[in-house]
């Protein structure tokens, strides 16, 4: 056998070995999951708000922490949209000059690596200096500066690659940039940005640290923004902690479910990009 | 050009610059009303700059300078306080390559319409249907207006752009190569349509095919390094070209 045989048997190999660390340790977490958490597994899990504190709460469900991550993961997503798509507009050549561009884009980057704790802190900080707590509204707010980078540059990398001729189709019609950048730009883009969404709310919906100290961690169902909320991420931590075993096979059904939120977010995402692309021009 | 006729664009001294490189040199030309001119000459000598000045879309890019004037209507509209989407509306764009706006056959259409008037649903579907009409292309889709006009095919993609560009009732036709991408015979159905379409539109048609042009221009200039060299009735300026580079260009030994 010759050495360029060898090599490729070798690469092929190495290949395989890869695929199977990444692929059986997908298998193992979620057997690990739903071997451990079987046990606490009903109906009530998610009909019902937990009870009797977070340490030691055997009673109830986890129906709050569910909501709670929707009511903080959700609005945090649109409010990162909404500020992201101008910003990913306004990084067009069209725009502005290179320069510009370039150094946002490099403050994103450098926000994109900024741990979320650090984002928990600091926004928990604003929020006592304007006179609030721990709230919903402190959690969606750090949720947003979490996702925002990721969102943003996304999008940008996306808006990136529409061709600069079809927004010149769009000028030569006599409309403005503004208009070419709604309605011609972002629709070419979709797909980019829809991934880019559905991204930054998967991110958002499973980060901890970032809502540890901000959402604060109750019972019940949030009635206002300014109330404290659970989380799914908070709650799992939390009952992990506890050293009651059947509380510790909560936490592992609580990541179940979280699991399982996710998995339905990719599914939903992955019929929304195949319909947002049917208009892209290629 | 010394025959009487309606001048639809004159330049005055027009040049345009790219990081500092000169691109165009002190062009003075007259493009007349209701005719083809074709302008020609090696790539890179500067036509489509030249083309895409007419209707302003050079100073989109931060890094390109032009100067001198461009008359249009008894108006410099390099120097004009008018909106810069009036001015762009006039001049209809055919791109080398088809580029239809993401979204349906029926909406590519519509969106000039609607950014520019309040129009009503059925005066709508009306225009669509004329300038669908004007472009050849409704028989093809008549029966599928909502489908996305990246489904069509490349020539019927180009024919989609032809509508959208004279559904916003331009004056002028900018037409930048717009057969290089098509093949040969709907290239023929592209060159048909721009000779109908003479009648109520100015065609500035830019070629590199010199066979293309001879077939439909009514007018040539011949762009070389970014001057022009000649200008004048296409039939002069194919078969007794004046100037010797003209002459060597027409023959292909510059290219």
């Amino acid at each position: 056998m010759n050495w360029r045989n060898f090599e490729e048997s070798l690469f092929k190999i190495l290949m395989l070995i890869s695929i199977i660390i990444v692929v059986s340790s997908l298998l193992i977490i979620v057997g690990l999951i739903v071997i451990n958490g079987a046990s606490s597994l009903s109906i009530d899990m998610i009909t019902q708000s937990s009870s009797g504190g977070y340490y030691l709460g055997k009673g109830g469900g986890i129906l709050n922490a569910i909501l709670g991550s929707l009511f903080l993961a959700l609005p945090a997503t649109g409010l990162a949209y909404l500020l992201g798509i101008g910003i990913a507009l306004y990084l067009q050549r069209d725009f502005t000059y290179p320069g510009i561009s370039g150094f946002i884009r490099l403050s994103l980057d450098i926000l994109w690596g900024i741990p979320s704790i650090v984002y928990g802190v600091f926004c928990i900080m604003i929020m006592i200096a304007v006179g609030f707590g721990t709230s919903l509204l402190a959690g969606i707010l750090a949720l947003t500066f979490l996702e925002l980078p990721i969102i943003t540059r996304y999008m940008d990398e996306s808006i990136k690659t529409v061709p600069y001729e079809l927004k010149e189709g769009s000028y030569s019609l006599g409309s403005t940039k503004f208009e070419t950048a709604v309605k011609v730009v972002r629709r070419q883009a979709m797909p980019g940005i829809l991934a880019g969404v559905l991204l930054g709310l998967g991110r958002g919906i499973g980060d901890a640290a970032s809502i540890l100290f901000t959402a604060g961690f109750t019972d019940s169902i949030p009635s206002s923004v300014f109330d404290s909320t659970a989380a799914l991420p908070t709650m799992i931590y939390h009952l992990y902690a506890s050293p009651i075993p059947s509380v510790r096979s909560k936490a592992y059904a609580a990541a179940f479910i979280l699991l399982v939120i996710v998995l339905l977010i990719s599914i939903i995402s992955r019929v929304l990009l195949r319909k947002s692309g049917r208009y892209v021009i290629k | 050009m010394k025959e009487k006729m309606n001048i639809q664009i004159e330049t005055k001294n027009l040049s345009a610059f790219y990081h500092g490189n000169q691109i165009i040199k002190n062009i003075n030309i007259k493009i007349p009303s209701k005719k083809i001119t074709a302008i020609i000459g090696p790539s890179g000598c500067g036509k489509t700059t030249l083309l895409k000045s007419f209707s302003r879309l050079l100073e989109i890019r931060d890094d390109v300078l032009v100067s001198g004037k461009i008359i249009v209507d008894n108006e410099d509209i390099l120097n004009t306080k008018r909106n810069v989407s009036d001015i762009r509306k006039k001049m209809g764009l055919l791109s080398q390559k088809p580029y239809p706006l993401p979204m349906s056959i029926y909406d590519n259409v519509a969106y000039g319409l609607k950014i520019h008037n309040k129009i009503s649903n059925q005066e709508l579907d009306n225009t669509i249907k004329h300038c669908l009409c004007e472009a050849g292309l409704w028989e093809e889709v008549k029966n599928r207006l909502h489908d996305p006009a990246s489904r069509l095919s490349l020539g019927q993609q180009q024919r989609l752009c032809l509508a959208r560009a004279i559904a916003v009732k331009p004056e002028v036709l900018l037409c930048d190569e717009p057969t290089s991408a098509l093949d040969p015979i709907t290239a023929q159905q592209i060159e048909n349509l721009l000779l109908k379409l003479k009648k109520e539109y100015t065609v500035i048609l830019v070629t590199h095919t010199l066979r293309q042009a001879k077939r439909v221009a009514d007018y040539a200039i011949f762009l070389y390094f970014g001057e022009v060299i000649e200008s004048g009735l296409a039939y002069d300026i194919f078969n007794n070209p004046k100037n010797s580079k003209t002459k060597a260009y027409m023959t292909g030994d510059i290219s």
